[in-house]
C-alpha cells in the first residue's frame, strides 16, 4: 500500500505526464469517452472532475477505504488508485450506470432496508456488493465480511441485511 | 392574481419567541422575498410559507431546513410538517432548503428557524415550531376553504391532503393552495395536533432522498462545481503552531494544469481559531489531479513552533503528576464532607483511564466552494454550522451577511468536524488571492494532520464505601487538554466545560462528592466530537463502577440501580438538562440486562459486560456479549437500549443507535490520535483503523423505550455507553481490566 510521504519533506515528483500521442479510449457506462489529458490521472478524478460523475466518490486515496469502488469489466476496483491508461477500453460501470429500466437489485435492497445514514460510503459499499454477487449469488456471512469497505457511520449491519435481500431479489428476477 | 403578483407577495414565516416564551409564527412583510430558490418555482407550485409548496395535482413540496450529515433530519423534520399538514408522506417530496439568513428587525435572523447540526437538538427544536409551522399551512388552506363554501373554519376538517366540509364535500389543498396563500396568519399561535392522533410521528419512514444516494445522484459539498472554478488543495504545516520560512514553488508551477499557488496564514500562536487552522500553500489547478501533483511538487521549509517537543507520552506524564500532586485544580463540584467519608469508609477503591485525542475523520473529507463577487458570495459546503460560516465570509470580506448565499448539500459526516468552518476561512482567504472561484479539496492526510480533535485526558477515580458496600464518596479528578483552549466563543466558560459536566452521575446521588479539573497544556487544537464530553468521561466513570462492583462482590446492575435509587427528577443544569430522571436511566439499564440475559450463568466461554449514560437528554444502555478466541476479541451480541421520549422516526432512532453503537466500538477498540515532536502521527485510515464489517456485530439488537415525553435527539445518544460496557465485558472474560483507550492495543499488551 502506498504510504504518504512525509509533508514536510519536498517530494520527488515520479509521474511527470507525458505527452500522449492519440488519446484514449474509454468505455464509461456504456458509453464512449476520449481521454487526450494525462494518462496517469487516477480514475477517479477523471470521473469527477472530467466527467462530473461524482457518485463516486473520495476518501482517502490509497486505496484504504473504498468510498472510489468502480466495476472494471465487472470486477471491483478502487478508482483513486486506478490510472485512466490502465482501464482504456475496459468496461467501467460507477454507480451512475448500475440502474438500468429499473433499479439494480442490490439499490433496490439498499433502499429497502434504508442503508445510509449520511450515505457518502454507500456508492463504494454497492459497487462492491454487486460485485459480491456477481460471483457469490448466495454469499455466506463470511463471503459479505470480505467486503473491506469503510463506514464512518456504522451501517454494517444494514449492509449485510440488504446484500441478503438483493440475493434474493436477484434469484427471484432469474427464476 | 397573477403569477408575478403572488410571487411579490410571497412571505416567510417568521419564528420568534415572544417575552413570555411562546412562539408566533406569522407572516412578516419582507423586503427580500425573492429569496425563493428559482429552481423551486414551476408553474403548477405554490409557496403557502416557508416549508410548505404545494402542486396543483396535490403533490406537497416540503423544505428541510437541518444541516443533513447523517442523522436523518432531512426525513424527521419533514415528517413533523406533514403530520400538521396532515398529508400522505407518500406524496411529499423533501427538498433541502439553503441557509436562511435575513435580518429580522434590524438584528441578525434566519427565515428556517434554526439550522444547526449539533448537541442533538434539532428534532427538540424542530418539535418546538416545525410542527406548527406544519400546522400553520394547513390553517390558511382551511381559511382558505371556508371561504370558498361560505362557511365557518370549525365547522371543517382535513384528510390525506383535502379539506373535507361537514356534508362530506372536499377540496384538494392543490385547488386550494393560491388562495390559501395569499391570507395572512393570525397574530396569536396555531394550536398543534394532539399527539394521540398522530399519523406519522412514530411511524417508520425511510430516509427521504434515499434514491438519489444509492443511485449516485445526490450531491454532496464535494459534488459541486462552479463554472470557472479552481480546485484548490493545501499543504499546510505539519507543526503546530508553525510558520513558513520559505517556499520554492517553482516546480510545482511547471506541473501542467496548475495555475498558481499562494500562502495563507494560519493563525498566530495563542490566538482563537476562528480562521484557517495552519498556515499552508494552496496550489491552484484546473482539476484535483493537478492540484494534488502540484502539492506534491512543492519545496517549503517550516519552521517549527512552541509546541516542537509535544508528545502523547509527555502529556500522560504531565496529566498523571498533576493527578498526584492532589492540590490545585479547579473545583467542578463538592458535595458533602469526603474528607469524613474516607476516615469512615470500609473499603476504597481508585482507578485511574485515560482516553486519547480522536480525529472525527467525517468520510468525505472537509471542503469548500466559493465564489465571491464584489456584490456578493456564493458558498457551498458540507457543513453542521451554516450560521457560523456566513459570519466568516462577512468578516473576510466585509460583504453583508443578507448577500452571502449559502446552499446546504448532503454531508458526509459530521459528528462535529463541520461545527468548525476553517475550511470555510480558508476558501474565502484562498478565493481572495486568486479573484477566481475556489473548490477547495481536502485530502486524507489533511484531515488526520488539521482536525479539532477531541480532548485527550486522564481520570483518577476513586470511591469509599460503607459498611454495607454502598457508594458513600466519590472522587472524580480530571487533568486533560481544556476543551476551551482557544477556542472561540468559550472565552468565559471554565476551563472543565467539554470534559467535565458537574451534575453528570452520580453527582447528586452521593452525599460526599467531589469533581475536580486540571489543566494541561498542549498545542493540539480541540473541538466537538460526538457526544463531546460524555465520550470523554462516561468510560471512567461506567468502567469504575464496574471495579468497584468487583472489589465488593456486588453486582454491577445492582450497584447502578441502588445509586441511581429511588425514581426521581434531580436537577442537571448542562446540555440535556434541566433534570436528570434517575427512574428512566433504571428503566433503561434494567431492560439492557435482561436482553443480555444478565442473570444466567454462562458456560461456554462467553461473558458480558454492561453500562448506562445520560446524554444530552436521552437515557442508553448498552451490553455487549463477548469471547476470546485465541488472541481474537468476538463480539457475539450487542444491546442498546434508548429512552429519547417520543420517538418520531423510529426507523431513523434505531440506524442512530445502530450506528452510534458501532462508531463507540470502531473507536473503543482501535482508534486513538497521537502527537510526537509537535505533530500528529496518523495518515491515513491505515493508521487510524475503522471498524470494518468483518469486525463489527453482525447485528446491533437496538430496543427503543415507548414514550409520550417531549422528544429529545438520537445522534448522538448510541455511544458514551459503549466503551465502558465493552471493557466490563472483556474484563469479565479475561480478568484483564482495560483502563486505557483504545482498548485492543492495550488488551493486546495485557494478554
Amino acid at each position: 500500500m502506498q504510504k504518504p510521504g512525509d509533508p514536510s519533506k519536498p517530494a520527488v515528483v515520479t509521474t511527470a505526464p507525458s505527452p500522449v500521442s492519440s488519446p484514449l479510449q474509454l468505455a464509461i457506462n456504456g458509453k464512449p469517452y476520449f481521454h487526450d489529458g494525462d494518462p496517469t490521472m487516477p480514475l477517479l478524478w477523471y470521473l469527477r472532475d472530467v466527467l462530473r460523475l461524482t457518485g463516486t466518490k473520495y476518501g482517502c486515496g490509497i486505496g484504504a477505504c473504498g468510498a472510489c469502488t468502480v466495476l472494471v469489466d465487472g470486477k471491483a476496483a478502487r478508482a483513486c488508485l486506478t490510472p485512466i491508461q490502465a482501464v482504456a477500453d475496459r468496461a467501467i460501470t460507477t454507480i451512475e450506470g448500475l440502474e438500468g429500466d429499473t433499479l439494480h437489485p442490490v439499490q433496490q435492497a439498499w433502499i429497502e432496508n434504508d442503508v445510509a445514514q449520511c450515505g457518502y460510503c454507500q456508492a463504494g459499499q454497492i459497487m462492491a456488493a454487486v460485485d459480491l454477487l456477481s460471483r457469490k449469488s448466495k454469499p455466506s456471512d463470511a463471503d459479505i465480511a470480505s467486503i473491506g469497505n469503510l463506514c464512518r457511520c456504522g451501517t454494517y449491519p444494514r449492509i449485510r441485511n440488504a446484500i441478503l435481500r438483493a440475493a434474493a431479489l436477484s434469484e427471484g428476477k432469474l427464476s | 392574481m397573477n403569477e408575478l403578483t403572488s410571487l411579490a407577495r410571497r412571505r416567510f414565516l417568521q419564528f420568534g419567541l415572544t417575552a413570555s416564551g411562546a412562539l408566533l409564527v406569522g407572516f412578516r412583510g419582507s423586503a427580500n422575498a425573492a429569496a425563493v430558490p428559482a429552481e423551486l418555482l414551476g408553474d403548477d407550485l405554490v409557496q403557502l410559507t416557508a416549508f410548505v409548496m404545494i402542486e396543483r395535482d396535490n403533490r406537497v413540496v416540503i423544505g428541510a431546513r437541518g444541516c443533513e450529515i447523517g442523522q436523518g433530519v432531512i426525513t424527521s423534520l419533514p415528517m413533523m410538517i406533514a403530520e400538521e399538514l396532515d398529508v400522505d408522506w407518500a406524496k411529499v417530496r423533501v427538498i433541502q432548503l439553503p441557509y436562511g439568513y435575513e435580518e429580522i428587525d434590524g438584528k441578525p435572523g434566519n427565515r428556517y428557524g434554526d439550522q444547526f447540526a449539533g448537541g442533538s437538538t434539532s428534532i427538540p427544536t424542530a418539535w418546538k415550531d416545525l410542527r406548527e409551522a406544519g400546522a400553520a399551512a394547513r390553517w390558511l388552506l382551511v381559511q382558505a376553504a371556508a371561504e370558498a363554501w361560505s362557511v365557518k373554519a370549525d365547522t371543517l376538517h382535513t384528510e390525506s391532503g383535502h379539506v373535507i366540509h361537514a356534508d362530506g364535500r372536499k377540496l384538494s389543498y392543490g385547488a386550494l393552495a393560491r388562495t390559501a396563500a395569499a391570507r395572512q396568519l393570525p397574530k396569536t399561535a396555531i394550536p398543534t395536533r394532539n399527539p394521540d392522533t398522530f399519523k406519522l410521528i412514530g411511524k417508520p419512514v425511510r430516509a427521504a432522498d434515499g434514491r438519489s444516494i444509492v443511485t449516485g445522484q445526490n450531491r454532496y459539498g464535494i459534488d459541486e462545481y462552479l463554472s470557472g472554478a479552481l480546485v484548490a488543495i493545501m499543504l499546510r504545516c505539519p507543526y503546530l503552531d508553525g510558520t513558513l520560512e520559505s517556499l520554492d514553488d517553482s516546480e510545482a508551477r511547471k506541473i501542467p494544469g496548475v495555475r498558481d499557488v499562494v500562502t495563507i496564514d494560519g493563525p498566530k500562536a495563542g490566538e482563537v481559531f476562528d480562521g484557517p487552522l495552519a498556515t499552508g500553500i494552496a496550489v491552484l489547478a484546473d482539476n484535483t489531479w493537478a492540484a494534488i501533483q502540484g502539492r506534491k511538487a512543492l519545496k517549503p521549509v517550516w519552521k517549527q513552533g512552541p509546541w516542537k517537543d509535544e508528545s502523547s507520552s509527555a502529556l500522560a506524564r504531565t496529566a498523571n503528576a498533576l493527578l498526584d500532586a492532589t492540590e490545585g485544580g479547579i473545583e467542578v463540584r463538592r458535595d458533602g464532607d469526603l474528607g469524613a467519608s474516607r476516615k469512615q469508609a470500609r473499603h476504597t477503591v481508585a482507578a485511574r483511564y485515560e482516553v486519547p485525542f480522536l480525529a472525527h475523520a467525517t468520510m468525505e473529507p472537509p471542503g469548500a466552494l466559493i465564489e465571491l463577487r464584489n456584490d456578493g458570495a456564493l458558498l457551498v459546503a458540507s457543513m453542521q454550522n451554516p450560521d457560523g460560516a456566513s459570519r466568516i465570509i462577512s468578516q473576510l470580506t466585509g460583504l453583508s451577511r443578507d448577500k452571502i448565499e449559502i446552499r446546504l448539500p448532503r454531508s458526509g459526516g459530521g459528528f462535529g468536524r463541520r461545527l468548525q468552518n476553517d475550511f470555510v476561512a480558508e476558501a474565502v482567504l484562498i478565493a481572495k488571492l486568486a479573484g477566481k472561484p475556489i473548490k477547495l479539496m481536502w485530502m486524507r492526510e489533511d484531515d488526520f494532520a488539521h482536525d479539532f480533535y477531541r480532548p485527550f485526558g486522564v481520570h483518577a477515580m476513586e470511591a469509599t464505601l460503607d459498611r454495607k458496600n454502598r457508594v458513600a464518596g466519590w472522587s472524580h479528578r480530571c487533568a486533560a487538554t481544556s476543551r476551551t483552549w482557544r477556542a472561540p466563543g468559550m472565552e468565559k466558560d471554565p476551563l472543565f466545560k467539554g470534559c467535565l459536566e458537574p451534575d453528570d452521575f452520580p453527582a447528586g446521588l452521593v452525599d460526599d462528592l467531589e469533581k475536580v479539573f486540571y489543566p494541561v497544556d498542549s498545542g493540539m487544537p480541540r473541538g466537538w466530537w460526538r457526544a463531546p464530553l460524555h465520550t470523554f468521561h462516561a468510560f471512567a466513570v461506567q468502567s469504575f463502577i464496574d471495579e468497584i462492583a468487583f472489589e465488593v462482590r456486588r453486582d454491577a446492575v445492582e450497584l447502578r440501580l441502588e445509586m441511581l435509587g429511588a425514581p426521581r427528577e434531580i436537577p442537571f443544569r448542562g446540555h440535556g438538562g434541566p433534570v436528570f430522571d434517575t427512574g428512566r436511566m433504571a428503566e433503561v439499564l434494567k431492560l439492557c440486562a435482561e436482553k443480555i440475559r444478565w442473570d444466567q450463568k454462562r458456560t461456554d466461554g462467553r461473558s458480558v459486560g454492561i453500562a448506562c449514560h445520560f446524554t444530552f437528554g436521552g437515557y442508553t444502555a448498552h451490553a455487549f456479549e463477548v469471547s476470546m478466541e485465541g488472541n481474537k476479541l468476538r463480539i457475539h451480541r450487542a444491546i442498546c437500549v434508548v429512552d429519547v421520549g417520543r420517538v418520531i422516526n423510529p426507523l431513523g432512532l434505531e440506524a442512530q443507535m445502530m450506528g452510534g453503537t458501532i462508531d463507540g466500538l470502531s473507536t473503543a477498540l482501535n482508534l486513538g490520535i497521537t502527537v510526537k515532536d509537535g505533530q500528529v502521527q496518523q495518515k491515513n485510515f491505515p493508521d487510524y483503523p475503522l471498524l470494518k464489517m468483518a469486525d463489527a456485530p453482525k447485528k446491533v439488537e437496538v430496543h427503543i423505550i415507548e414514550s409520550e415525553r417531549d422528544p429529545v435527539g438520537g445522534g448522538e445518544m448510541g455511544i458514551a455507553s459503549v466503551a465502558p460496557a465493552l471493557a466490563n465485558a472483556i474484563f469479565a472474560t479475561t480478568t484483564v481490566r482495560i483502563r486505557k483507550l483504545p482498548l485492543l492495543p492495550e488488551l493486546m499488551r495485557m494478554l
